[in-house]
C-alpha cells in the first residue's frame, strides 16, 4: 500500500550570529547551511496496519508525513502509495489519505465546527448520504454532540482534537496519517482518542501512519515501530520484538510470607525487605512460570508482580544506543 | 465548482460578520471621496478648459470608486493567505483535493465582494442624494451600465490575479511585508487610484493605460462616467480580458513552480 524507497531530502537554512554587525552582513552575503532532513529512508507499510513512526525532535518524522502527504518534494527517492506519488499528483492522493497535524488546526477558528465540516464535505466532495451515515458515526464515537454547534475558537485542546480527527475521516480515507495527534492533551483525552483509534483500525481497516513522543500512545496503539534518528532509519520492527532486543530482563516482585526463599539460577536480588523481595529475572535462563512455581514450593506467596522495560525505557535506551 | 463555491459562501458570511469594520470605512469613504470632489471642483473652477476629464465624469469616478473601495484597492490583501504561507499552516490546505490557485482566488472574491456589498449601500444613498454639483448620476444609457458591468468583473479579476503574484512572493521571501507594500503602492498609483490616469502628464498617460494596472479600476470607472464609451470602451475590455489571461497564467506559472520547492515552515 505504502512503498517508500531511497527517500533523501535535504533544507538549506539560513544562519547568522547574533548581533547587529552579523545582522547588516546577513544583509550582502547570506551563509547557508545545508541540513540533510532524510538519508536514503525505506520501508513499505501494508493495508490495515497501525504503524508508530518515532525518533527525537529533529529527526525527521515531519518530513516524512508531509513527503508522504504530498506536500514536500524529496531531492531523490521514490515514493508510492496505493498507486500513487504523492507529490506528482497530489489532488488525486489527498482524496484518499485524511492527516492530522497535532500542532495546527484544520477547523475554521470563528465558525461552528459543523460549518467545517460541511465544507470539508464540499470539499471532497463526499455524497450526501454516505457524509451523512459516516457523520453520525464519528459522532457517536467520538462522543461530539454539542461539540458541533460551538465555535472552534471556544473549544477545549483535548475538545478540538476530537474534532479533528472526525474532519479528517470525513471522506472516509483509507490511509490516516497522525502527527503528533496527542501532543498537549490531558489522560481522559488521551485514552478517548487512542481507543478511537484502534477502534478505527480494526472496523474500518484503516491503515494508520502515528508520529508522537507519548510512548504510551505507542504502547496501546502501534503493533509496528519504525525509529528514525538523524534522518535515517534505525530500526522497524514490532514493539514487542524491539523490547526483547533491548532488554531481555524482566522484574519480578513478590510478597511473601515465611523465611526468605533460596534463590534459583537465572534470578538475582535487587532489593529485599522482611516479607519482600524484587527480584531480576533473566528469562533466557529461567522463565516466569517457572520462578513462580519454584518460589511458591517454598513459601506462601500474597502477591506477585512482573513488568517488562515500558516502551519509555526502551526508547531512551535506544536513543541512547544510537546515540541521536 | 461546488467545493469552490462552498468556500466563498463560507468566506462570504465570514466577512459579513464585520459591520463595526464596515461602518467605519462607510464614514471613511464618504468623507474621502466628498473632499476629493471638493478639491477637483476648486481646480475646475480656476480654469475649466484645462481640464482633461468633464467635472460630472470626475465625481462619477470618485462615488464609485469610493463605493467599491474593497473591490479595487490592491491593498486590500488576505492576510490569512499570507499568514498560511509564513506559519506553515498552509500545509492543511495543501491536503485538500483542491487546486490550490482556485481556492485562493475564490476566497478573495468573496472577501471582497462581502466588504464591498457592505458598504456599497449607504454610500451610493448619500452619492446620489447630495446636491447637484456633487451628485452622482447614472451611467447614459443601458449599453454604458451593461459595459460597466461587465468591465467592473474583468477589473476585479485582474486585481485578483495581481495579488495572487504578491501572495506567491511570499513562499521565497517569508517576510513579505516589502514586496506588499510596494506592489500595492505602485499598483494603485498606475490603476487610478489616486488621481484618474487622464490628469497624468500626455506620455506617462498613454503608457500607463497599455499597463495591466489600468485593466483594474481605471476601465470601470471611466467607463460608469461616460468617460470612455462605445468602441473605445470595447477595446479596453478587450485589453482587461488580455491582461487578466496573462496575470492568472504567470500566476499559476510561478505558484507551480514554488510548490516544487516549497518549505513547509515549522515541525
Amino acid at each position: 500500500m505504502i512503498h517508500v524507497q531511497s527517500l533523501t531530502k535535504t533544507f538549506r537554512v539560513a544562519q547568522r550570529q547574533a548581533g547587529l554587525g552579523q545582522a547588516v552582513k546577513a544583509l550582502f552575503s547570506r551563509e547557508y547551511t545545508t541540513i540533510q532532513a532524510l538519508t536514503e529512508v525505506s520501508f513499505s507499510i501494508e493495508e490495515g496496519e497501525m504503524v508508530g513512526y518515532i525518533g527525537p525532535n529533529g529527526a525527521g518524522k515531519s518530513t516524512t508525513i508531509k513527503i508522504m502527504c504530498g506536500i514536500l518534494t524529496p531531492d531523490s527517492g521514490t515514493c508510492t502509495i496505493q498507486g500513487r506519488v504523492p507529490w506528482r499528483e497530489r489532488k488525486e492522493h489527498v482524496g484518499t489519505i485524511g492527516v492530522v497535524f497535532g500542532q495546527r488546526s484544520q477547523l475554521w477558528w470563528d465558525v461552528p465546527v459543523i460549518e467545517s465540516f460541511n465544507l470539508l464535505r464540499d470539499i471532497y466532495s463526499v455524497e450526501k448520504r454516505s457524509y451523512q451515515r459516516n457523520l453520525e458515526e464519528l459522532v457517536e464515537l467520538l462522543d461530539l454532540g454539542e461539540l458541533l454547534k460551538t465555535p472552534t475558537r471556544s473549544l477545549s485542546l483535548g475538545q478540538r482534537m476530537r474534532c479533528e480527527l472526525a474532519a479528517s475521516l470525513l471522506h472516509e480515507p483509507r490511509i490516516l496519517f497522525l502527527d503528533e495527534p496527542t501532543i498537549g492533551l490531558d489522560a481522559v483525552s488521551k485514552i478517548a482518542v487512542r481507543q478511537f483509534m484502534r477502534r478505527l483500525n480494526r472496523e474500518r481497516g484503516t491503515t494508520v501512519i502515528l508520529t508522537t513522543h507519548d510512548m504510551q500512545d505507542i504502547e496501546a496503539l502501534a503493533e509496528r515501530i519504525i525509529l528514525i534518528g538523524r534522518g535515517r532509519i534505525l530500526l522497524d520492527g514490532s514493539l514487542s520484538e524491539l523490547k526483547r532486543r533491548s532488554s531481555a530482563l524482566k522484574t519480578m516482585t513478590i510478597e511473601y510470607r515465611g523465611d526468605a526463599p533460596a534463590l534459583i539460577p537465572g534470578m538475582s536480588v535487587i532489593d529485599s525487605r522482611e516479607g519482600f523481595l524484587v527480584l531480576e529475572l533473566d528469562p533466557t535462563k529461567c522463565s516466569a512460570s517457572h520462578a513462580i512455581t519454584r518460589l511458591s514450593e517454598q513459601v506462601e506467596l500474597v502477591d506477585v508482580s512482573i513488568s517488562g522495560v515500558s516502551a519509555e525505557e526502551m526508547v531512551a535506551k535506544l536513543y541512547q544506543e544510537y546515540r541521536i | 465548482m461546488r467545493k469552490y463555491y462552498a468556500l466563498f459562501r463560507l468566506r462570504f458570511i465570514h466577512s459579513l460578520q464585520y459591520r463595526a469594520a464596515a461602518a467605519a470605512g462607510v464614514v471613511t469613504q464618504f468623507a474621502w471621496g466628498f473632499m476629493e470632489i471638493l478639491a477637483f471642483l476648486a481646480f475646475y473652477k480656476a480654469n475649466p478648459s484645462n481640464f482633461p476629464m468633464e467635472f460630472s465624469h470626475v465625481v462619477a469616478y470618485i462615488w464609485i470608486q469610493q463605493t467599491f473601495l474593497a473591490v479595487f484597492m490592491v491593498w486590500f490583501y488576505e492576510n490569512e493567505i499570507f499568514e498560511a504561507i509564513s506559519s506553515g499552516a498552509i500545509a492543511y490546505t495543501l491536503v485538500r483535493p483542491i487546486d490550490l490557485y482556485n481556492r485562493w482566488f475564490a476566497q478573495s472574491v468573496a472577501n471582497r465582494v462581502a466588504k464591498a456589498l457592505l458598504r456599497s449601500v449607504p454610500i451610493l444613498l448619500v452619492a446620489f442624494l447630495v446636491p447637484p454639483p456633487l451628485r452622482l448620476s447614472l451611467p447614459n444609457s443601458g449599453t454604458q451600465l451593461l459595459l460597466f458591468i461587465i468591465s467592473f468583473v474583468l477589473g476585479l479579476g485582474v486585481v485578483i490575479a495581481y495579488t495572487m503574484i504578491v501572495y506567491v512572493t511570499t513562499f521565497y521571501t517569508l517576510s513579505p511585508v516589502g514586496v506588499r507594500i510596494i506592489a500595492a503602492m505602485l499598483a494603485d498609483f498606475l490603476a487610478g487610484a489616486i488621481i484618474p490616469l487622464p490628469f497624468f502628464p500626455m506620455g506617462v498617460r498613454n503608457a500607463a493605460e497599455l499597463l495591466p494596472f489600468a485593466a483594474m479600476q481605471n476601465m470601470p470607472l471611466r467607463i460608469y462616467s461616460g468617460n470612455i464609451a462605445g468602441v473605445e470602451a470595447i477595446k479596453g475590455i478587450g485589453l482587461q480580458i488580455f491582461w487578466l489571461l496573462v496575470l492568472v497564467t504567470l500566476g499559476r506559472l510561478i505558484l507551480r513552480r514554488a510548490l516544487g520547492k516549497v518549505v513547509v515552515q515549522g515541525g
